[in-house]
């Protein structure tokens, strides 16, 4: 499970997502250019990779949110272009989403966000949603009484448990985490790292985390992948980060300056 | 030589910009539209927003016309005195405040609130990606965020018109009765002898049709805003500026479409 540049083949079984050529501009700025990447049915998946690499772009070309230019994107076999507008809806319909900055509603209570997705797909009535929300913010650690209070109203940290507990309240099959521990103290960090590894084991899901923390790498993933100038770079184990020989990772990991990696101050 | 074709070719890059806008928001109007024939619904949502146009609009809507009414009784009677036409105030008033004044100035106010205050949430809720959450949790955003406040808009602008058409006339009558020396149950006599029921019903078809144009530019500012705090202003003014401006412009459309025979 490792060696630079090729993409990790999982061994006999279709992989939960796999990504080929995956190609995204921005007018003249090419951001993604031919990702490749197999992610492990039921395996955690961390993406290293430096701000404004092409990380949340790559997660929302599969979530449909942005199209791609050029490439395809399977999830379980399926290449998602070739979906109807149904069954592209079925497939999101299992899928949770962390956002970077929780994009939580801030014109609902905490307990409608929750339940959002629940409600919206008539799965629960809105008397038995706030019961629901209690039960899924205990999962993260929060009291009920939470449940009454408006994002606005959350410190950051709550507000990332709030937006795992919105994640994983319908309980997905695949779960992105976008950057869950930035911009948190490190010991808030570890903490949200933990919830994370729990709620992903609890529901058998394939995780697929963006992060440039190391040791949230470290804890979070089975499995990890370098992103570099909109390319997959290296994938191997993410126990080895720091030690895996690939001159870039290891750059990263260590947070040097000096490197195969030179940070383009202008463009 | 070159620089008139220069000056074509901007003024070609500017129409072909115009157009493309205008079919995007027309395509946008038309989608969002479509939401309101496919379940599911969102009455709770129509409702908010209902309550935020006509209620929150109301305390506004209600002054400007009030004070319209008093000030067209003014002007138009020290204006008709000239010619020894004073019996003709309530009637002015009257058929100005219906046809005219009553939907384009509640248009203008409303533009001022609503557009401002859609464009600005809906522009939020954009470059926070809560628009993009929207579509992880299985609820499509045209439908949950647009549809229901173009439907609340174009139902409740002709409500507030209704209002604004008997404050207008009670202002004139204010003025007429206490200042000009009318006799109430005479001024209220000659502003409804000569009014028609299509003077009424145009004016509210023009506020049904200004309360669609306003939602519809804040929605569409707010929706397609970019680039943080910066982006949401712009998306702010640009929705306010826009739809006054398609008002008095669409304003000028209706009245030719609906007077002249
Ligand atoms: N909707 C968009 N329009 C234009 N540029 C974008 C858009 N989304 C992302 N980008 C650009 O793509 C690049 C990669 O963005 P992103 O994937 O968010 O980076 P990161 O790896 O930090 O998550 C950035 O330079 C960003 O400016
Ligand atoms: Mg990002």
């Amino acid at each position: 499970m490792s060696g630079a540049g090729a993409p990790p083949r999982a061994e006999g079984a279709t992989p939960k997502i796999r990504l080929r050529g995956l190609a995204k501009s921005f007018g003249p700025k090419l951001v993604l250019d031919g990702v490749d990447l197999d992610i492990r049915a039921g395996h955690s998946m961390v993406i290293l990779g430096g701000s404004g690499s092409g990380k949340s772009v790559t997660i929302k070309c599969i979530l449909g949110l942005i199209t791609p230019d050029a490439g395809t994107i399977e999830i379980d076999g399926r290449d998602l272009s070739k979906l109807t507008r149904r069954e592209r809806e079925a497939v999101n319909d299992r899928i949770g989403m962390l956002f970077q900055n929780g994009a939580l509603f801030d014109s609902l209570p905490v307990w409608e966000n929750v339940c959002f997705k629940l409600l919206a797909q008539n799965r629960i009535t809105r008397r038995a949603a706030r019961d629901k929300a209690a039960e899924v913010l205990a999962q993260v650690g929060l009291a009920a009484s939470v449940g009454d209070l408006y994002p606005s109203e959350l410190s950051g940290g709550m507000q990332k448990r709030v937006g795992l507990a919105r994640a994983i309240a319908a309980e997905p099959d695949i779960i992105f985490f976008d950057e869950p521990t930035t911009g948190l103290d490190p010991i808030m960090g570890a903490v949200i790292d933990g919830l994370i590894v729990d709620c992903v084991k609890r529901l058998g899901a394939t995780a697929v985390s963006i992060t440039h923390d190391m040791a949230s790498a470290r804890r979070i993933g089975d499995d990890a992948a370098m992103i570099h100038r909109g390319r997959i770079v290296w994938t191997g184990a993410a126990a080895t980060l720091g030690e895996t020989g690939n001159a870039m990772v290891d750059q990263f990991a260590r947070g040097e300056r000096e490197g195969p990696i030179q940070m383009e101050l202008r463009k | 030589m070159d620089r008139a074709l220069d000056l074509t070719a901007a003024l070609g890059r500017a129409a072909i910009a115009t157009l493309r806008g205008t079919g995007a928001i027309a395509l946008f109007a038309v989608e969002a539209i479509s939401h309101l024939f496919r379940p599911p619904f969102y009455g709770r949502l129509f409702l908010r927003a209902f309550i935020e146009i006509a209620w929150f609009s109301l305390p506004v809507v209600a002054l400007t016309a009030v004070f319209t009414g008093m000030v067209l009784a003014l002007q138009s009677y020290t204006g008709f005195a000239r010619f020894n036409a004073e019996g003709a105030v309530a009637n002015v008033v009257v058929l100005s405040i219906t046809r005219e004044l009553g939907p384009v100035l509640a248009g203008l106010m409303v533009a001022g609130r609503i557009g401002a205050a859609f464009a600005a949430e809906i522009g939020t809720m954009r470059v926070t990606d809560q628009i993009d959450a929207l579509n992880t949790l299985s609820t499509n955003p045209m439908k949950y965020l647009v549809a229901p406040r173009l439907l609340a808009g174009t139902i409740a602008m002709p409500l507030l018109v209704v209002i604004a058409d008997i404050l207008g006339v009670m202002g004139g009558w204010l003025i007429g009765t206490q200042q000009l020396g009318f006799a109430s149950g005479a001024y209220l006599k000659a502003t409804f002898d000569f009014l028609q029921a299509w003077d009424v019903i145009s004016g509210l078809i023009k506020a049904a049709v200004f309360g669609f144009v306003v939602t519809l530019m804040g929605c569409w500012c707010g929706y397609t805003s970019g680039g943080g705090a910066q982006g949401v202003g712009r998306a702010t003014t640009s929705a306010v500026v826009s739809s006054s401006i398609l008002i008095l412009a669409l304003d000028y459309v209706l009245t030719a479409m609906m007077f002249t025979r």
